[in-house]
């Protein structure tokens, strides 16, 4: 019995009518063609393995780059950028010799198939991402969507996700301070888990993901390599699901959150040393990724011995070991004298370190295996000369039909029981009640800087002890209002992001986004997301935040049902001194209650709409972002200057919603007045944007009012902090308690 | 002269950096300890820190409990030595078997991180003479393996001996016997309790109160005076 040959460069060349499992790893036809096109010979099986990851859907963004462009292209002039699209995150100047790295990523797919794994490395990977570019992580942020509340299989997955992002983020001591949890029908099957994170450094710590310096020595270091997780990329995150398959459960990666901590201390220490040229962390197509990234993206070539690299399974094949995705891995490329320092770093934190290969002269990637060339590519044609489709998109036929149903024909309460009982409905609803039995297993406390955190309009980091500068962040995304006007709907996404950065007290300066949605070979799903683009990219240069980075999400769909389109869209914002945040809760009884902002009658993808008609239909919200501009302006002067002490935001569930949930925050009731030109329901439901109430001490009155008046903000007395009931007079009273009550049990009744 | 005041760092830790802040706001120098070194570096009290030392693999506190730096803290502290362990340190302190009982994971099977309100039951300790006996306080509380266990007479004997330092009130988070959030060895020196004092220093902060600073100024009072 002969063996069979290893598949070295040589053999290939050899061999060209070998045929390759081009189409099980995921590639299209003409795809294969064009690698065979690329090397002059058919591809190696390793080197089809790192072409079929790198070209997947999820690493080449291959769908959606064509429509990515603009927010390149759009970009507003920012002095705060210091780093932009392209690099594993975006990094922004907050002052004082700060930088702030974030970005936001999904982890759809292996959620759904696995949810306490696939939600747990997808907190270990956005870290990782953040590590890499030589930050701190600081803090993290979980945007979540789930199929209805009461659906059976969203009690199999949300409780699974939950602690999956706690077991992993707690034990890295990142405290979680914000997101979201939104139940929807439309997720069924495709739940949305999307992960933040927030890293801080030093200007001159930025590090970059790339290989300079023939000679360097290229560090393998983290876990073991093993068989999890292989094709995860190229598999799970880049088809639909189908039922008829075997299960994908082998595809999604395990985690190990005590090795991800050991893995930051020792990577941070090693920055901290100046000892790393460049660094890569191993996410989606694993070595793939971080070798042809980083070749591709420095001066020279690659060199790397695969057999060097430490395994948990030593019968792995090359080919395994290029697309395997075990997670808490880091590869750094390191000066040779400073190769030895580097190794006893590892050492000391006990993780393994190995030198698998050094940068070469030439601009080749070349990887060997047991004496024999396996690879040898232009790593450029791997990691960035994917595939391009200028997919078909069109405004599919029943949009038309879905903004002709309007909202504002539906019945309106006609008494005021009827008001009062749809306000207890709305706030007892699964997407308007308190996630407090979600956030509480997570622990927004550690590295004792969390200023702010859910359920807050943003989280808040302090980052200097001594001075008090602070970041905030929030996420937003509304995806019904998005289904009704994917153009709008990503731009109302920014603006709440924005708003609620705000009204914490703090400035936006950047934005970083994960765009999810349906199948891009379906025309409409494409239409959708080149809708959201192209409005998102608008109103960025508008509002003049840039977008940083971040990350796209396709074949969220179950057959023929695609998710709403859901751009979760991040704001960061910087706060010079934290002591001047703006919390949510009502301070102090005799406060009086402003709306600032201008209310109309709209109630198109509204909460109302949805808890009391079951209805999607008609237009979302108008946006205006000069008025955004405006208020968020107002918002942080009437921060800084000491004119409010509570804010809060208006999104969805409108003006009532907010009432309520500061009320609970701060355990002090409120007497509400229906304004002139206003009628209650419209007061109390409408979800009209760039609006925000406010509690303004008695002492700031005049000079609040004059302020508003100055800059043109409409701002309107609808009432006070008082008592233990909010009431709206004339109309109906609820108690704190009964309040309390509503919005409190809902969560732990459908899931404890 | 102020008193110095270690913080020991396994693999693993969360809470080292903040329990050194805590240190530092109350007016004492935090040092720096590593778990492979015995070396305890001359501090007058130790903190074991919360945290997932060796991610809780085996039993919490199981592993740290064999690090090198433990064999001169279980000497120590035997001596005499000021030692607090918050959370996983409590977990290491039980079973390093400088305090008795044991934690098992949460009763309702979640990680709770929540505001809790506590009694102090015993202000004699090196870290609670800052406190009156009775007062209620409110200090962060945030683990998964928070159930102190306790065969009967063990618990007896605590109850009898004043050695509940802590106890629950209104919730109890985890499902501990007798609602003991944190107890003290016989002669005082040695504190564990699961909520974690060092997130309650800075009005500003985590939950705004302060209730947590009297550990960390009591244990400065008595280092300075001794």
């Amino acid at each position: 019995m002969s063996r069979t040959p290893l598949d070295t460069v040589e053999h290939a060349a050899e061999t060209p009518d070998v045929e390759l499992p081009w189409a099980e790893l995921g590639l299209k036809k003409d795809e294969y063609e064009r690698i065979v096109e690329i090397l002059g010979r058919r591809p190696t099986g390793a080197e089809l393995a790192m072409y079929s990851v790198m070209w997947s859907e999820h690493c080449s963004y291959k769908s959606s780059k064509v429509h990515l462009r603009q927010f390149g292209e759009k970009a507003p002039q920012s002095d705060a950028l210091l780093v932009g699209i392209g690099e594993n995150a975006g990094v922004v100047d907050v002052g004082q010799g700060y930088a702030v790295t974030f970005k936001v990523e999904s982890h759809n797919h292996p959620s759904y198939v696995e949810p306490y794994q696939g939600a747990a490395t997808g907190v270990g990977g956005i870290v990782r991402d953040i590590i890499a570019m030589g930050a701190r992580p600081v803090a993290v942020v979980d945007p979540l969507r789930f199929g209805a509340a009461d659906h059976p299989d969203t009690k199999r997955v949300l409780p699974g996700v939950v602690a999956g992002i706690g077991g992993y983020g707690n034990c890295l001591g990142l405290p979680n301070i914000g997101g979201e949890v939104v139940f929807d029908s439309c997720y069924q099957g495709n739940p949305l888990v999307n992960a933040g994170c927030i890293g801080v450094m030093r200007h001159e710590d930025i590090h970059l993901a790339k290989a300079s310096g023939a000679g360097n020595k290229v560090i393998l270091y983290g876990a073991r390599t093993g068989g999890d997780g292989i094709g995860g990329a190229s598999i799970l995150a880049s088809e639909t699901f189908d039922d008829a398959k075997p299960s994908k459960r082998p595809a999604v990666q395990v985690g190990d959150p005590f090795q991800e901590k050991l893995l930051i201390e020792c990577t941070l220490e090693a920055f901290q040393e100046k000892l790393v040229v460049g660094i890569q962390d191993l996410g989606a197509a694993g070595l793939s990724c971080a070798t042809s990234e980083l070749a591709s993206n420095g001066s020279g070539g690659m060199r790397v011995t695969l057999d060097d690299v430490p395994l948990r399974d030593s019968t792995l094949s090359p080919e395994e070991i290029l697309m395997s995705e075990s997670q808490e891995r880091m590869c750094a490329v390191v000066e040779p004298d400073k190769v030895d320092r580097f190794l006893e770093i590892c050492a000391k934190w006990d993780v393994i370190a190995t030198v698998i290969g050094e940068v070469t002269d030439g601009d080749r990637l070349e990887i060997y295996w047991h004496g024999g060339k396996i690879v040898d590519v232009d790593p450029r044609t791997v990691a960035h000369e994917g595939p391009t489709y200028e997919r078909p998109y069109a405004r599919p036929e029943w949009q038309d039909a879905l903004q002709a149903d309007d909202a504002g024909k539906l019945p309106r309460p006609e008494t005021s029981e009827e008001l009062r009982d749809q306000v207890l409905k709305l706030v007892s609803s699964p997407n308007q009640a308190s996630k407090s039995w979600i956030t509480s297993q997570y622990d927004h406390l550690v590295q004792g800087n969390t200023v702010l955190a859910e359920p807050e309009d943003s989280g808040m980091i302090r980052i200097d002890d001594e001075t008090g500068l602070g970041v905030a962040i929030a996420t937003d995304g509304n995806g019904r209002y998005a289904k009704l006007d994917p153009y709008t709907g990503a731009q109302l996404a920014l603006a709440e992001a924005y708003r609620n950065v705000a009204t914490t007290g703090a400035k936006p300066l950047a934005v970083s986004d994960c765009l999810n949605f349906g199948s891009p070979e379906d025309p409409a799903v494409m239409w959708q997301f080149a809708e959201a683009i192209r409005g998102l990219a608008d109103a960025c240069r508008q509002l003049g935040t840039p977008v940083t980075g971040g990350n796209v999400s396709l074949y969220n769909q179950t057959g023929e049902a695609a998710i709403h389109p859901t751009p979760v869209v991040a704001v960061l914002g910087v706060i010079d001194d934290v002591a001047r945040r703006t919390p949510v809760a009502f301070q102090e009884e005799g406060q009086l209650l402003y709306l600032l902002g201008d209310t109309r009658e709209e109630f198109g993808g509204s909460a109302w709409s949805q808890v009391v008609h079951d209805h999607l239909g008609g237009l979302p919200p108008v946006v205006d972002l000069e008025r955004e501009r405006l208020l968020a302006e107002i918002l942080i002067s009437a921060s800084r200057d000491g004119m409010i002490d509570s804010a809060h935001d208006l999104s969805d569930g409108g003006l009532i919603q907010a009432v309520v949930e500061s009320a609970l925050l701060g355990g002090k009731g409120a007497r509400l007045v229906v304004p002139d030109g206003l009628d209650a329901f419209t007061l109390l439901f409408s979800e009209s944007a760039g609006r925000a109430v406010v509690a303004v001490p008695r002492s700031e009155e005049v000079r609040f009012n004059d302020m508003c008046g100055a800059r043109g903000l409409p701002v309107t007395r609808i009432g006070v902090v008082d008592g233990d009931t909010v009431e709206l007079q004339g109309e109906f009273e609820l108690t704190l308690a009964e309040l309390r009550e509503a919005h409190e049990g809902t969560i732990p009744a459908l899931l404890a | 002269m102020t008193a110095r005041i270690g913080v020991v760092t396994f693999p693993g830790s969360l809470d080292d950096r903040d329990a050194q802040r805590a240190i530092r706001l109350a007016g004492a120098e935090p040092v720096a300890l590593w778990h492979k070194d015995k070396d305890l570096k001359q501090v007058d009290a130790v903190v074991l820190p919360g945290g997932f030392s060796y991610g809780d693999y085996l039993r919490a506190g199981a592993i740290s409990r064999f690090s090198p730096v433990m064999e001169t803290v279980i000497s120590e502290a035997k001596s005499g030595m000021p030692v607090l362990g918050i959370c996983n340190g409590f977990q290491i302190l039980t079973e390093a078997h400088l305090l008795p009982g044991a934690m098992l994971g949460n009763d309702h099977l979640h990680f709770i991180c929540r505001d809790q309100k506590l009694r102090v039951e015993n202000a004699g300790t090196s870290w609670t003479s800052d406190y009156e006996s009775g007062q209620e306080i409110h200090i962060p509380l945030k683990n998964m393996d928070g159930r102190y266990v306790a065969d009967e007479r063990t618990l007896d004997m605590l109850e009898a001996e004043g050695r509940v330092a802590f106890r629950y009130l209104d919730f109890n988070p985890n499902g501990s016997l007798r609602d003991i959030a944190g107890i003290t060895n016989e002669a005082g020196n040695v504190v564990g309790l699961m909520p974690h004092p060092e997130h309650a220093v800075e009005p500003l902060i985590g939950t705004g109160r302060t209730d947590g600073l009297p550990f960390f100024t009591s244990i400065l009072k008595k280092l300075v005076k001794a």
